[in-house]
């Protein structure tokens, strides 16, 4: 008997979590757009507001188009479930407010997506939740780190801007010793080029606006599940242990035994926060989400090209990307990351601050804008954009200096970026 | 909400629906299949706890919350399930299974007639053989084992309204909860199938109304191998759910509460 072989990435992606409609017909998946479902009677309804059914009520709860996205991320992701949210922002958000409330501790790495940065170290404050920040490479800093009220590690898979790539397993084995989960945010390497899970983290999420989208058009989060942190067994999550007065008495970790935290998430954060995705939205991520591995080997294609003419030039002082042996997470990189370090890096500009601004402002191709993971190429100066609330220490604390430029690579043809570059880099000299 | 009981000497654990259990009204008891436990009955189980019966989904010895060894044998685990309706005051109760619940419900209807008032068995066979090269590896490698068994148990990459519901992946879901078992229960479940014999006799021997709900598209539990088991039981209905694979209750979760719906009384 030769063993059966479970579906492949490129066939999840065309067909997880959708059939063609039993209505219509419809191939792709359709446009839900609707604000509530029909009830076939009173206990049909009774049973659904009290998931003694499964099915949709209202669509800030759930959707048909919505639901075809978590699905499929999942699938992908090698989770139980996902929620998709009106944001990755929204995403992180609705993650640490399911797990976390006042009087909690959030333990994060330090080299995080600005707006990540904010929320934490800003805004979940004013509401009782302390985050204190590690260096994500330093496994001792996250072990020392923790603390009685600690309630998860958070990181990204690979830091942004600076592109440390986070031990998983290492950091992983810390948390679960800890009776914590890991949380990442994989917005940067999608799952596929990494599969977070694999290396034993417990969530993720995704600013779905990026790669996973693909075009720029949509703003989207995604919180993924792994379903394998035994909560009960942690004991620091009555959330998810103990009944619940706002939804039934129900004790969501009896109710699923891999399923408690977004059951949770689903039934608490996103009734009553509210961040849900819009159907339209879901829509515009599924048609990227069907081409992300043509799409990905493209974007590493373009940035390996790339990264090999900015090591050459002179008016480039360094470059940053874990491909590099220079790198300080080259030999990390090798291991867990083979198909490619993502899209995005950074590179030091020869002449500081003065040079970095002309560069950018005589880029043709390139996109000045303050998002990455779009097919088209982009780039920014992060000390000026999204990293602008840190001050010089904390700046390079995150591995940020006054003339780093930050370079998401599309799918452009490599030459017309490398022309592109080529101008610009010519033009920032002559200051 | 769950009951807590001590069984043969080990602590063993049933969801109760959400409600509190109450052996005064119409009880049924759930059994999960092999490398499974009680919540791959969430949906149905609490519906019946919400609309006039108590349940018990069970974790069987050795899954999940329920502490000792897995049981060796369909028989030991029908007896089992004995002292669980004593330990928990029931006089009897419809017993519902899935897959190897289900020669564990047949079995226990057989040699205790006057506990089992009704049987539904769901997703069942008999012989339920297991084929030596995926009995083999849920000794030597549970990885590939449940990687096989959860391909075989899900008839299609997408399902609707899907459990627990929607923005669920039914494939990972079934795979985390293999995974969450302890190593060695996976294959003391698997040989407890293969090794039993007596299903036939059994059926001959059942007196009570006997429900048979199949997936049409099971490969695990093909509809073609029940054939044997209805000639065999006297009092059978059949019900087969369209696009329906082995995982049953997580594919077509609402079918297979109709279909036990009109079933119980």
């Amino acid at each position: 008997m030769t063993p059966p072989r479970s579906p492949g990435f490129d066939t999840l992606s065309l067909h997880a979590g959708q059939q063609p409609d039993p209505t219509t017909g419809a191939r792709a998946t359709p446009i839900f757009q609707t604000a509530a479902y029909v009830f076939r009677d009173s206990d049909h309804a009774a049973a659904l507001f009290n998931m003694e059914r499964a099915g949709h009520v209202y669509s800030r709860i759930s959707n048909p188009t919505t639901a075809v996205l978590e699905e499929r991320i999942a699938a992908l992701d090698g989770g139980v479930g996902a929620i998709a949210t009106a944001s990755g922002q929204a995403a992180l958000h609705l993650a640490i407010a399911t797990l976390a409330g006042a009087g909690s501790h959030v333990l994060a790495s330090r080299a995080l997506y600005g707006g990540s940065h904010n929320l934490l170290d800003y805004t979940l404050r004013r509401f009782g939740i302390d985050t204190s920040f590690v260096d994500p490479r330093d496994l001792s800093a996250w072990r020392t780190g923790i603390r009685p009220n600690t309630r998860v590690l958070f990181a990204e898979t690979l830091g942004n801007p600076g592109l440390d790539v986070l031990d998983i397993a290492g950091v992983a084995e810390i948390a679960h010793a800890a009776g914590l989960p890991l949380m990442l945010d994989s917005t940067f390497t999608t799952p596929y080029l990494l599969r977070p899970f694999d290396f034993g983290a417990d969530l993720v999420c995704h600013s779905a606006t990026k790669f996973l989208g693909g075009h720029g058009v949509a703003i989207g989060g995604l919180l993924v599940d792994s379903g394998a942190f035994d909560w009960e067994r942690s004991g620091k999550f009555p959330e998810l242990t103990e009944p619940y007065a706002g939804f039934h008495g129900m004790d969501f970790q009896e109710e699923s035994t891999v399923a408690a935290f977004l059951l949770r998430a689903r039934r608490e954060g996103l009734r009553d926060f509210g961040a849900c995705m819009a159907p339209f939205t879901a829509f515009q991520l599924l048609q990227g989400i069907e081409t992300l591995s043509l799409r990905m080997d493209r974007h590493i294609a373009n940035t390996r090209a790339i990264v090999g003419f900015l090591c050459e030039h002179k008016a480039v002082a360094s470059v940053n990307y874990p491909e590099l042996p220079t790198h300080p997470d080259h030999q990390l990189a090798k291991s867990m990351l083979p198909k490619g370090c993502g899209a995005v890096f950074t590179f030091e500009i020869q002449g500081g601050r003065a040079a970095g601004r002309k560069f950018i402002e005589t880029l043709r191709l390139f996109s000045h804008l303050a998002n990455v993971g779009d097919a088209k190429s982009l780039v920014i100066h992060p000390a000026s954009t999204t990293h602008f609330r840190l001050d010089d220490t904390a700046l390079r604390a995150a591995g940020i200096g006054p003339g780093t430029i930050r370079l998401s690579i599309g799918l452009e043809d490599a030459a017309d970026l490398i022309d592109d570059l080529a101008q610009a880099l010519r033009a920032s000299q002559k200051l | 909400m769950a009951l807590q009981l001590e069984i043969q000497g080990h602590a063993a654990w049933a969801y109760t629906g959400g409600k509190p259990f109450d052996a005064r009204l119409p009880v049924v008891v759930f059994l999960h299949g092999a490398e499974h436990d009680h919540s791959v009955w969430a949906l149905q189980s609490r519906y019946l706890a919400h609309h006039g019966r108590s349940v018990l989904a069970v974790d069987l010895p050795g899954h999940g919350r329920s502490a000792g060894p897995p049981l060796a044998s369909i028989e030991a685990l029908a007896d089992w399930v004995v002292a669980l309706l004593d330990a928990a005051g029931i006089s009897s109760a419809t017993v519902v299974g899935h897959s190897m619940g289900s020669l564990i419900a047949l079995e226990c209807a057989a040699r205790h007639p006057q506990r089992v008032s009704r049987l539904a068995l769901v997703g069942t066979a008999f012989p339920m053989r297991v084929a030596d090269e995926l009995l083999t590896a849920t000794r030597d490698d549970e990885p590939s084992a449940q990687a096989m068994v959860n391909l075989w148990s899900h008839s299609a990459l997408a399902q609707y309204p899907g459990n627990p519901g929607p923005g669920f992946w039914v494939a990972g879901v079934n795979r985390r909860l293999m995974q969450r078992q302890q190593p060695g229960v996976m294959h003391a479940d698997f040989a407890a199938c293969n090794a039993y014999t007596n299903g036939l006799a059994a059926c001959r021997r059942i007196t009570a109304p006997v429900l048979l709900v199949l997936g049409k598209r099971d490969v695990m539990t093909p509809p073609r191998a029940t054939k044997d088991m209805v000639a065999a039981l006297p009092n059978a209905r059949v019900v087969e759910i369209e696009g329906a694979g082995h995982a049953i209750m997580a594919e077509k979760p609402d079918e297979l509460l109709e279909a036990l719906r009109g079933f119980i009384p």
